[in-house]
């Protein structure tokens, strides 16, 4: 009687995963055609920009889709020369203003992220909130004001007066993030690093600090990315001097109302997206690890 | 008070930075922002050191108030546009988190080139918004469009889809969808990750089916991840800006709050800093009351957040 038992029991797991091995094959078809079809349309409209970039303006706007139409590195040669527009100005500025923008929020906010992650202290979940809550910030609410401060700072319209503005949004959420990353390091190593003499700065310093590089990186990378692609404050506070403009800012010169130059526009769109590419690509590895304990889990 | 500061004074150094800062670039503009709610202050009587101009702006009590939510159409059309706003937010979270689920569930499992597959999925995170923006505006022109010419290469309706239309806003959707995905696809997938595999062999074991696996398993275990990325995504779709600005430009059609907001500040003959201010203050109290009423629904939910 037993023995019927389990040998029907073996019997039907074995069923089972039979059943399971000759579905998975269907199920992984199906599941690589969903990844696929996925990646496609993730990837297509950057492909296409690529494609464009090459193109002559007047062969851009043909109605029969080509992938080479009179292809060259023309449109490239233009804009770094400046043809149309100071583009390599724009670049540096874009550069400059991105990258004080997350020196700064990443080293003010690591401190703060780090007390928020170990002390205990009144106001701390009001602060937390807060930080929250500036994210919920329109820019529009912020915009008048801080053009106003700016004016009378003679701050407006310079680089410096717009990593001020981004810092409106890049600090808080700096903070935000690097306090979950900074919660999935046990406090235990804290506690090793005292007893073994260091000061309560040099346990964050020295001990925490390079152990949190991952949520540093993610951290970082947001800061950049939104910096680089900002497009309403650099538009409304930048002067109208070609040289003083972002890259967000310049590369609307070449859609005009009438006559869009989309072979330029494709050539610049390229140019423009791959530092920020290749800041990705260097974090990339620690996004998954540093967004899960960040930003997410509050 | 003295053993207060004892205790505390180690952890306030280290959050005074950023309270310093906070309160200088956010706090004391919000104030100055909703003073300026009750005046009428525009281009041509701020204060204006350049031109050695001094403020000549008057108050005005709550008329700006009462010319937005009177809805009048010279004042942007407030309800319709709030109308809008929400169908552009909730359309676009929605599709954000199903797709990024979707993916995310796919991702998780053991599939070959699964790194391959999530950096490419990443992409449209990696560019820059404002050239997607580009991109899709080139790929959605109604005559040389690739979408419009994929559209009557299959013998359907090529419609004009930039135009004085709802199509429009259907397609900065399509658009803003496409750019918001990956943010909640790595999220949801760094939750999956941190879903214990011994839930899912007891689930097992107990003979639960997939479905079952996935909505008594999956779902609860994400439920802290998925509530912080939907406020999230909620309050980044309801702000966003660029992709409507640079796509569709100042199309009544696809005016939401904000980038009404936008052309009251920075576009026309008389830039009304009034009212765009006005404006900012509408938009951050509606998404105040939002954010408390869905705190305190998770909170009664038990969670601790």
């Amino acid at each position: 009687m037993t023995l019927d038992a389990s040998s029907l029991q073996v019997v039907k797991a074995t069923d089972r995963r039979l059943k399971r091995a000759e579905r998975s094959k269907l199920a992984s078809f199906g599941l690589h055609a969903a990844l696929i079809t996925a990646s496609v349309i993730a990837v297509f409209p950057v492909f296409w920009v690529l494609v464009t970039s090459f193109k002559p303006d007047a062969k851009a706007v043909e109605t029969t889709p080509k992938l080479f139409n009179e292809s060259s590195l023309d449109n490239y040669g233009r804009i770094l020369d400046g043809e149309k527009g100071d583009f390599l100005a724009w670049f540096g500025n874009s550069v400059l203003i991105a990258l004080l923008t997350t020196i700064i929020a990443v080293f003010l906010s690591a401190t703060t992220g780090y007390a928020a992650s170990r002390f205990r202290f009144p106001g701390k979940r009001s602060l937390m909130w807060m930080f929250l809550v500036v994210q919920m910030f329109p820019f529009a609410v912020l915009i008048v004001p801080l053009y106003n401060i700016l004016l009378t700072l003679g701050l407006q319209g310079l680089s410096i007066g717009l990593v001020l503005v981004y810092c409106t949004t890049a600090v808080p959420f700096c903070t935000y993030m690097l306090k979950g990353y900074f919660d999935t390091i046990p406090s235990d190593i804290d506690e090793a690093g005292r007893v073994d003499g260091l000061s309560p700065f040099g346990v964050f310093w020295r001990l925490v600090m390079p152990l949190a590089k991952p949520g540093l990186a993610v951290t970082s990378f947001y800061a950049f990315l939104t910096a680089w692609g900002e497009v309403a404050f650099a538009s409304a506070f930048l002067s109208a001097a070609d040289e003083s403009k972002t890259l967000a800012v310049g590369l609307q010169v070449f859609v005009q109302q009438n006559r869009t130059e989309w072979g330029h526009l494709a050539a610049a769109s390229i140019l423009v997206a791959i530092p920020a590419v290749i800041v990705f690509y260097l974090v990339q590895r620690f996004l998954v690890t540093g967004l899960s304990s960040g930003a997410v889990k509050g | 008070m003295r053993r207060f500061l004892e205790r505390h004074w180690y952890a306030y150094a280290m959050v005074l930075p950023v309270v310093v800062v906070i309160a200088v670039l956010v706090l004391y503009p919000l104030a100055q922002g909703v003073f300026f709610t009750f005046t009428n202050i525009n281009e041509a009587n701020i204060a204006n050191p350049v031109l050695d101009r001094p403020a000549t702006y008057e108050g005005v009590g709550f008329k700006n108030y009462l010319n937005v939510l009177s809805g009048d159409a010279s004042y942007g059309a407030f309800w319709g546009t709030l109308v809008r706003t929400l169908i552009w937010t909730f359309g676009c979270v929605f599709f954000h988190y199903t797709i990024g689920l979707g993916l995310a569930l796919l991702l998780n499992r053991q599939v070959k080139g699964r790194t391959f597959y999530r950096v490419l999925l990443i992409l449209p995170w990696a560019v820059p918004a404002f050239i997607s923006a580009f991109a899709w505006k080139y790929m959605f022109n109604a005559q040389y469009g690739i979408i419009n010419q994929f559209l009557r290469a299959l013998g359907l309706p090529d419609p004009v889809w930039l135009g004085q239309s709802n199509w429009a806003l259907l397609a900065v959707i399509v658009v803003n969808v496409w750019l918001g995905v990956p943010f909640q696809m790595v999220a949801l997938l760094g939750g999956l990750q941190s879903i214990p595999g011994d839930l899912y062999e007891a689930a097992e074991v107990d003979g639960a089916t997939p479905w079952q696996r996935f909505v008594h398993v999956t779902l609860p275990g994400l439920r802290s991840v998925s509530s912080t990325v939907i406020l999230l995504g909620i309050i980044w779709t309801f702000n966003m800006f660029p992709v409507i600005y640079l796509i569709a430009g100042p199309n009544p059609n696809t005016r939401i709050l904000v980038t009404y907001a936008f052309e009251r500040f920075f576009s026309g003959a008389s830039r009304d800093y009034a009212i765009a201010s006005t404006y900012g203050v509408l938009i951050l109290s509606v998404l105040l009351v939002f954010a408390t009423v869905y705190r305190r629904a998770l909170r009664s939910q038990g969670e601790v957040w």
